[in-house]
Parts: C-alpha cells; sequence; structure tokens
C-alpha cells in the first residue's frame, strides 16, 4: 500500500512542481478559446433555448481541458520518465503492475480535475452556466479522465520519443475531441456527421458531462455513462494486459 | 539455506543475438562475487533479468529462494540495485529522491538509514540540491545511496565505479566492505580488474553470453603458470632470451617465463653473456593475466578452423 501511494504522491508532486506548464498555461489556453468563439458565435448560434453560447460552450471547454490534461499527464510523466532513464526507479521497486496502472491513472485525474476546475471558475467570469446536477458533472469528469488517462498510460508505453507522443495527440486525440460537440451541439451537424460522431467516446463524454450543467443533452445521459464506463472498463483491461506483460517497459 | 542468488540455465534473446546462453551460477549468501566479462558479454543483461528490468526466454532465475518472475515482489524487495547507466529523475532534490524510492520500498519512516548512507557516501552537503545540478560522480553516488535505502540482503553493482574519481571509489568501497560484513552479499561487474581482485571472493567470467571461467579469486589467480621478471641490467639482453621479453625500456626489461623453473636458466643466460643483474623483481600475477588468458582461450576455441 505504501509503494502505491508513494507513486501516486511522486506523480502528484511532479504536476506541482512544473504547475506553470501543468496547471495554469491549459487554463491559459481554454480561455483563450473561449474568448475567441464565444466573441465570434455568441450572436449567431443558441443550442439550447434560452442558453447563450458563450455558457453552452463552458462546460465543453472544461471537460476537454480535464480530457487533454488527463492524457497529458500519464502520458508525459511516463515517456519522460522513459528518456531519462529514472523508470527504473519505479520498476526495481515491489510494486505490482496494477498499483503501478492506478498510480498514473489517479495522478492523471488529479491533475485533470484540477485544470478542470481552473477552466470553469475562470470562464465563470464570462457566463455562468447552471450547475444542474452535480453529481453528473463529476462522474463524467472522474471516469473520462481516468479513461484518457489509461489511454495515456498506453501512449506513454508504445512511445519511444516525444514525436511519436506528438503523433498520438494530433492524430487522435485533438480529432476526436474537436468532432465531439465541445463546440456545438451535433444536431446542427449534416446527418453523416451526426451518425460518425457517434462512434467517438469524445461525444459521450462531453455530452454526459453537459448534462450535468443544463439537464438537458443530446442523448440520455444513462446511454451516455454506459458508454463510458464500457470504453474505460475495455480500456483499463487492456492496458493492465499491457503492463503486466512488460510490454516496452521490461525488455 | 537458498542461495543468495540461483541462475539456472538461463537464456536471453535480442532478435538474433543470443545475449544470455545457457547461464548457471549460484551465489551464497554473505558473499562478494564478481562478474567480469567485455563489452557486450552479457553482465548487464543478467543483472536486468535478476531485477526483473528484463523477463527472460528461459530458465529460472532466483534472490533467496524467491523467483524473479513468480514472486517478483518479493525477489524485488530483497535486491537493492545499482544500474549502470547514470540516470536521475531531473524533478527531485536528493533527499526527496531517497524518501521516494524508500516508500517504493514500503518504508515509511526511513530518515535515520539515510542520513547514515548519505554520511557514507559524502551526500550530506548535497541532501537538498537538485539532481540536475549534481556532477556525474554525485550522480553516482545517489544512484548507489537508493539501492541501498531498503538494506536489501543482496546488493548488485553494475559497474558502479565507472568514470569515478579515485575518493568516491574509496568511500564507496569501504562502505560496501562494511555491508558485507555485516552479511549482505554483493554482487559486482566492474572494468577495473584490481578492484575485482581486491574485493572479490569469487569471480566468474562471462563472454558471449557464456560462463568461461568460475573460481574463488585465489584459485583463479593460482591457474596462472608461469612468472613475470622485471630486471634491470648492466648491459643488452642475450639474443637467448629475447622471445621471453615482452617490454624493454632502455636498462629495464619485462621478461615472462613458462614457470619458475625457468627463472634459473635464465639467469645462466646472463652471466654467461656477461651481463650483470642490477635489480631483479618477480610479479605476481594478476587478475588481468587470468582474464586476458580466459578470453584468449575461449576465442581460439570458440573458433574452429
Ligand atoms: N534491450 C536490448 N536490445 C537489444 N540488444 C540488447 C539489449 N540489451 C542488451 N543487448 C545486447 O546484448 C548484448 C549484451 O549486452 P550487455 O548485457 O549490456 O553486456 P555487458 O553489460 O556485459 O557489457 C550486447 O550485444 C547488447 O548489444
Ligand atoms: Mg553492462
Amino acid at each position: 500500500m505504501l509503494s502505491f501511494n508513494t507513486l501516486l504522491y511522486k506523480e502528484v508532486l511532479r504536476v506541482q512542481k512544473v504547475a506553470f506548464q501543468t496547471l495554469l498555461a491549459p487554463v491559459l489556453t481554454a480561455l483563450l478559446y473561449l474568448l475567441i468563439f464565444s466573441h465570434v458565435l455568441e450572436q449567431h448560434v443558441e443550442v439550447y433555448p434560452g442558453v447563450r453560447y458563450t455558457a453552452f460552450l463552458i462546460p465543453g471547454l472544461v471537460m476537454m481541458s480535464v480530457l487533454q490534461n488527463a492524457f497529458a499527464n500519464s502520458s508525459s510523466s511516463l515517456i519522460q520518465s522513459k528518456i531519462t532513464g529514472s523508470i527504473v526507479f519505479v520498476l526495481l521497486a515491489p510494486i505490482a503492475y496494477w498499483e503501478f496502472f492506478l498510480a498514473y491513472v489517479l495522478a492523471s485525474v488529479v491533475r485533470g480535475l484540477v485544470v478542470g476546475v481552473g477552466v470553469y471558475l475562470a470562464a465563470l467570469w464570462f457566463a455562468q452556466p447552471p450547475l444542474q446536477f452535480p453529481a453528473w458533472i463529476m462522474l463524467f469528469a472522474v471516469l473520462g479522465s481516468a479513461l484518457l488517462a489509461s489511454l495515456g498510460v498506453v501512449a506513454g508505453i508504445w512511445s519511444e520519443k516525444f514525436d511519436q507522443l506528438a503523433g498520438f495527440q494530433n492524430f487522435i486525440i485533438m480529432p476526436l475531441t474537436f468532432l465531439s460537440g465541445v463546440f456545438y451541439s451535433i444536431h446542427s451537424l449534416p446527418s453523416f456527421w451526426q451518425g460518425l460522431s457517434r462512434f467517438n467516446p469524445f461525444f459521450y463524454m462531453i455530452d454526459g458531462f453537459r448534462y450535468g450543467f443544463f439537464g438537458a443533452s443530446d442523448i440520455s445521459p444513462w446511454f451516455s455513462l454506459a458508454v463510458v464506463a464500457g470504453c474505460l472498463v475495455g480500456l483499463a483491461g487492456f492496458t493492465l494486459a499491457l503492463l503486466k506483460s512488460g510490454y516496452k517497459l521490461r525488455l | 539455506m537458498s542461495p543468495a542468488v540461483d541462475v539456472r540455465q538461463v537464456h536471453k534473446h535480442y532478435g538474433s543475438l543470443h545475449a544470455l546462453d545457457g547461464v548457471d551460477l549460484r551465489i551464497g549468501q554473505g558473499e562478494f562475487f564478481g562478474l567480469l566479462g567485455p563489452n557486450g558479454a552479457g553482465k548487464t543483461t543478467l543483472i536486468n533479468l535478476l531485477a526483473g528490468l528484463a523477463l527472460p526466454d528461459g530458465g529460472q532465475l532466483s534472490i533467496l529462494g524467491h523467483d524473479v518472475v513468480k514472486q517478483y515482489r518479493d525477489s524485488r524487495r530483497l535486491l537493492g540495485v545499482v544500474p549502470q547507466e547514470l540516470v536521475f529523475d531531473p524533478f527531485f532534490t536528493v533527499r526527496e529522491t531517497l524518501r521516494l524510492q524508500s516508500g517504493y520500498f514500503g518504508l515509511r519512516r526511513n530518515d535515520a538509514w539515510i542520513d547514515e548512507v548519505m554520511h557514507h557516501l559524502d551526500l550530506t552537503d548535497k541532501a537538498d540540491t537538485n539532481m540536475r545540478k549534481l556532477s556525474g560522480g554525485m550522480k553516482r553516488r545517489v544512484l548507489v545511496a537508493q539501492a541501498l535505502v531498503h538494506k536489501p540482503p543482496v546488493i548488485v553493482l553494475d559497474e558502479p565505479t565507472a568514470g569515478v574519481d579515485v575518493e568516491l571509489r574509496q568511500t564507496m568501497w569501504q562502505f560496501i566492505q562494511r555491508l558485507n560484513r555485516d552479511g549482505h552479499t554483493v554482487l559486482l561487474t566492474t572494468h577495473y580488474l584490481e578492484e575485482a581482485e581486491a574485493l572479490c571472493n569469487r569471480i566468474a567470467m562471462l563472454k558471449h553470453g557464456r560462463i568461461v571461467a568460475l573460481d574463488s579469486t585465489q584459485n583463479l589467480l593460482n591457474s596462472v603458470v608461469g612468472c613475470r621478471v622485471r630486471l634491470k641490467l648492466a648491459g643488452v639482453l642475450p639474443a637467448a632470451l629475447l622471445p621471453q621479453m615482452i617490454e624493454q625500456a632502455g636498462e629495464d626489461y619485462l621478461l615472462e617465463l613458462p614457470s619458475y623453473q625457468a627463472l634459473e636458466p635464465a639467469l645462466a643466460e646472463l652471466r654467461m653473456a656477461g651481463v650483470a643483474v642490477q635489480e631483479l623483481s618477480l610479479l605476481q600475477p594478476d587478475l588481468e593475466d587470468v582474464f586476458l588468458r580466459v578470453m584468449q582461450v575461449e576465442h581460439e576455441v570458440a573458433r574452429p578452423c
């Protein structure tokens, strides 16, 4: 238990020591999006009746930041320690593969949530979306960030160089977040893209998360919950199997 | 009593390379054991397998009776490894690094021992310095300290003194020897053969993934037949002795004789040539002689014509 706690503590400490990059920078990025999109679209779009576009946008941006930072945390921590070689200190220790998994995922969830809260608080200055069901908000934030953190563990183990990790980020994470309805409701898309969005797990994470704020969503939050939880279980199982086999970590 | 280290018929491939080719090795508790071999022989690979940093393709390895694959948590708890590469975590200070390492091994309040280890490795002044700011030698000391935070019964050092100043080598060996006297088993690989000769009670030599010599240090030294003689002559070495000469600097000659019995005839040769011997010393064979001989013999055997 102490081994696990220590690894978790170390991962959180790492986030803290470079808080400027890991916490502050993502909040600023999200605020830039908010500033630009709300300025451009505020007059033109009303997604839910009576909800200003800026208010609609805020939960999407918060969740996007949560997800991207959860992924960035586990993946970059792993690849850094692989490249500097300091990962041996963890590999030499009597830490079970599932403790390794949980520590990296939990630390990344923590970073995702802290960034999410930061973005939310800063965004309140622009608009104040309601908070209908805080429990749904928390549930989707935690499950979504755990899913992305797990994906980050896979990416961090698989990548041997920063370029490969950047590829993962640019060709998988970014397109999936942008095509998930962060900036719009998928009902405003042509039917082909609407259909395609339904295969994107990010869509369910964002839609379910947004439900917690407005009590309204593109599809039932229960269905979104089932999809997100299913993806998490599947991916966690895959990641655990990868860690257990020692793939690319224990040569 | 389980051996400290038990390696049975271990094989490891990297692609087509047979990095370890059926290695068998048992190291008793309390031994100070040397693993020698040229670069690429497979020393680090063997250590990685013991530490669980790599997985074997065949055979079994255990630490104090605990299989390194099936009972990896037990075997890792019993092992302290100083890796060959100079690695460090740039986010932390020396003390943070050592505290984290203690925590990974399940030790909560370990500061008394951490202070003692830092003291013995001359790290106390640097306790609160960030790892990035340390010199290579200092980083190496921290690596040694990290391997010792949990007082492992089996200590493995993979070329711990490569590129390290003489001062550290001495402080470090004093400390490691003390731990060895207290009952810790030590497995060492090093390029400095005189170091292995001075410290190790038993030595294995590895080449191309196979053990080519395994014996007590004394037996290995005794296995060197022949002797070396350093001479200072008032004149020129007689032609009859030229085949035995291996070095010359002015009037100083180094001869290699097939045995001690060959000494008297050689001196007779000098007397008959009228060359006076001004100084004479017999050189003890050292591990380097053994090493070169073992590696050479193996080379000839390994290359059938
Ligand atoms: N991860 C690896 N991938 C491919 N080849 C490796 C790997 N690790 C070691 N080797 C090869 O295995 C052989 C033994 O290496 P090593 O155990 O490091 O030797 P030593 O420590 O005795 O110098 C070398 O030829 C080395 O190139
Ligand atoms: Mg080596």
